[in-house]
């Protein structure tokens, strides 16, 4: 026998398939995903993590998307040790891990993750590694990844027991939003993805965007009769000039203007991820 | 920094050249000064000649890893900006231990030279095939549709059948193929390693299947059809004049416009 027989490539699935990760996680790990950049979705990751710690749960926020990192931008943190220092092997995790201004723990990539914006296998075990020493320590672990459908966001979205897609009601927006969600289907056997509308204009018009891209869903993504792909709405984010606001200067909406309508919306996010996700604390 | 050395001050006969000489004569390629030749020009010559053969299979002509390697690494940068479909083709010849058991390495070096050939035929200018190793070869297919993938890679596998390879007078051999295939991710920046890892679990599969077939992994279902569009964005209000200013509140579920049906 002198074919080539290579044994299947089984670190890949591991890296690509839903559940399959060797997690034993005490908490939940939920993925801020998007089909198209600039929806907001660091933005949703810090809002959101503050306001779920205001509710009493211990927050980390994970900037997995690697090298192209906005998470310090809208924190305003400008950290001495990254994720980065640890993939390099110059710093210790527990290092990385900082204090946000929102009473929750972020750790950062740090520009220098550029070069490992490609999922190489020991990039692939070292993200693996790192997450299962963070997960057990928190009630809550956002990843807010990159938007769009690179091995990167793929993997780092394999990693996270729940989804959250971010879209606006743009046409690019949803349509991006409806590619990734038919690869998360076929490529992780997604059964449910939550869905957040950033940006909307009018009250429902989440729940009406939600209805549509399940129907486009049913009608064109051939799934499992048994695992049928279910979209959750979320809830909808209005527009709100104290969003731009808060960005514009580098602050966290929901210390500054938890009140306002947007800062609300956040907060319900938070209740129903609390009512269907997330753990009661023990 | 130093400024380039004068052509002149190049002396050759300080130069152990000897070793370069010889590997390039032995790829017939003309290893001496030309008379007249500058030195700096003549040591240029035996530079590229030297990198030529260092991206070559000296048995089959063909480039070898690293040169499929550099062009993987080209190809991943070209299709994360264009999205082009690319497709990687890793084709292993079947049963290939029992040819040099049976017949001799002799043998076995003129199949994979005839293999080598004839891979060379099936293939359109801008296509690249290397050695990969030993008996395996790699195409690389740029702007092949996924429509087509298939048809490619299955005329490449009859091309192989159907030769007959002239080992010894009256000794005739036919040796069939493996191919795996995987599509690089369209938009997206992946690694060589990825790519070929995907094609060569698809080439498992092919062998494992029996042998003298093709696999090729599913391309990823990431475009969106005008039907899907159309369904999508039925709901959204239809465009108005700028100057109507507002837009209706919310258009009738559906309005109007029948949505074409279309399920494989």
């Amino acid at each position: 026998m002198n074919d080539v027989v290579t044994p299947p490539a089984t670190q890949q699935d591991t890296g690509l398939k839903a559940g399959s990760v060797p997690l034993k996680p005490h908490g939940k790990v939920i993925a801020v995903t998007s089909g198209k950049g600039g929806v907001g979705k660091t933005f949703v990751s810090a809002n959101l993590a503050a306001a779920l710690a205001k509710r009493g749960h211990k927050v980390l926020v994970l900037d997995a998307d690697l090298g192209l990192a906005n998470l310090d931008v809208v924190l305003n943190l400008h950290p001495k040790i990254t994720l980065h220092d640890v993939f390099t092997g110059k710093a210790k995790l527990e290092d990385a891990i900082l204090q946000a201004p929102g009473g929750f723990s972020v750790v950062l990539a740090g520009s220098g993750m550029v070069e490992y914006s490609r999922l190489t296998p020991e990039v692939r075990d070292e993200f693996l590694r790192i997450m299962s020493s963070l997960v057990p320590n928190f009630d809550v672990v956002l990843l807010d990844t990159g938007a769009g459908i690179s091995d990167v966001v793929l993997f780092a979205v394999s990693l996270a027991s729940e989804v959250l897609m971010v879209a606006t009601p743009e046409p690019t927006s949803l349509t991006d939003a409806y590619a990734t969600i038919k690869v998360l289907v076929g490529q992780q056997q997604r059964q449910a993805v939550r869905v957040l509308v950033n940006q909307a204009a009018r009250a429902g018009a989440g729940q009406a965007i939600t209805h549509q891209l399940q129907q486009v869903l049913d009608r064109f993504v051939v799934t499992d009769p048994d695992r049928p792909i279910r979209l959750i709405h979320m809830g909808d984010i209005p527009i709100d000039p104290e969003v731009r606001q808060a960005i514009m200067r580098r602050q966290l909406m929901m210390q500054t203007t938890p009140g306002c309508p947007a800062g609300q919306a956040i907060t319900q996010l938070a209740i129903k991820l609390e009512e269907s996700v997330i753990p009661a604390r023990a | 920094m130093s400024s380039p050395i004068p052509p002149t001050l190049i002396d050759l006969q300080h130069l152990r050249l000897d070793d370069a000489r010889a590997l390039l004569a032995h790829a017939r390629q003309d290893s001496h000064p030309q008379p007249g030749e500058a030195p700096l020009h003549y040591l240029q010559r035996l530079i590229d000649g030297l990198s030529e053969l260092s991206l070559k299979d000296p048995l089959t002509g063909l480039g070898n890893r690293r040169y499929l390697h550099a062009a993987l690494e080209r190809a991943i940068e070209t299709v994360a900006r264009s999205g082009d479909a690319v497709l990687l083709l890793l084709i292993d010849i079947d049963h290939f231990k029992h040819i040099n058991d049976a017949h001799g390495h002799l043998a076995g070096d003129q199949v994979l030279q005839a293999v080598a050939n004839r891979l060379a035929l099936c293939v359109r200018p801008m296509d690249m095939v290397a050695r990969y190793g030993g008996e395996e070869f790699a195409l690389l297919l740029p702007n092949c549709r996924p429509a087509c993938g298939r048809a490619v890679a299955d005329r490449v596998r009859a091309a192989i059948e159907s030769l007959r390879i002239e080992v010894a007078p009256s000794t005739q051999l036919q040796v069939t193929v493996s191919i795996g295939g995987a599509y690089a991710p369209e938009w997206v920046r992946s690694t060589t390693e990825l790519w070929i890892e995907r094609a060569d679990l698809q080439l498992y599969r092919a062998k494992h299947n029996g042998r003298n077939q093709v696999m090729l992994e599913l391309p990823q279902q990431i475009s969106v059809s005008a039907e899907e569009k159309g369904l999508l964005f039925s709901h959204l209000p239809l465009p108005v004049p700028e100057a109507a200013g507002q837009l209706p509140d919310a258009a009738p579920e559906n309005a109007g416009t029948p949505i074409p049906r279309v399920i494989a």
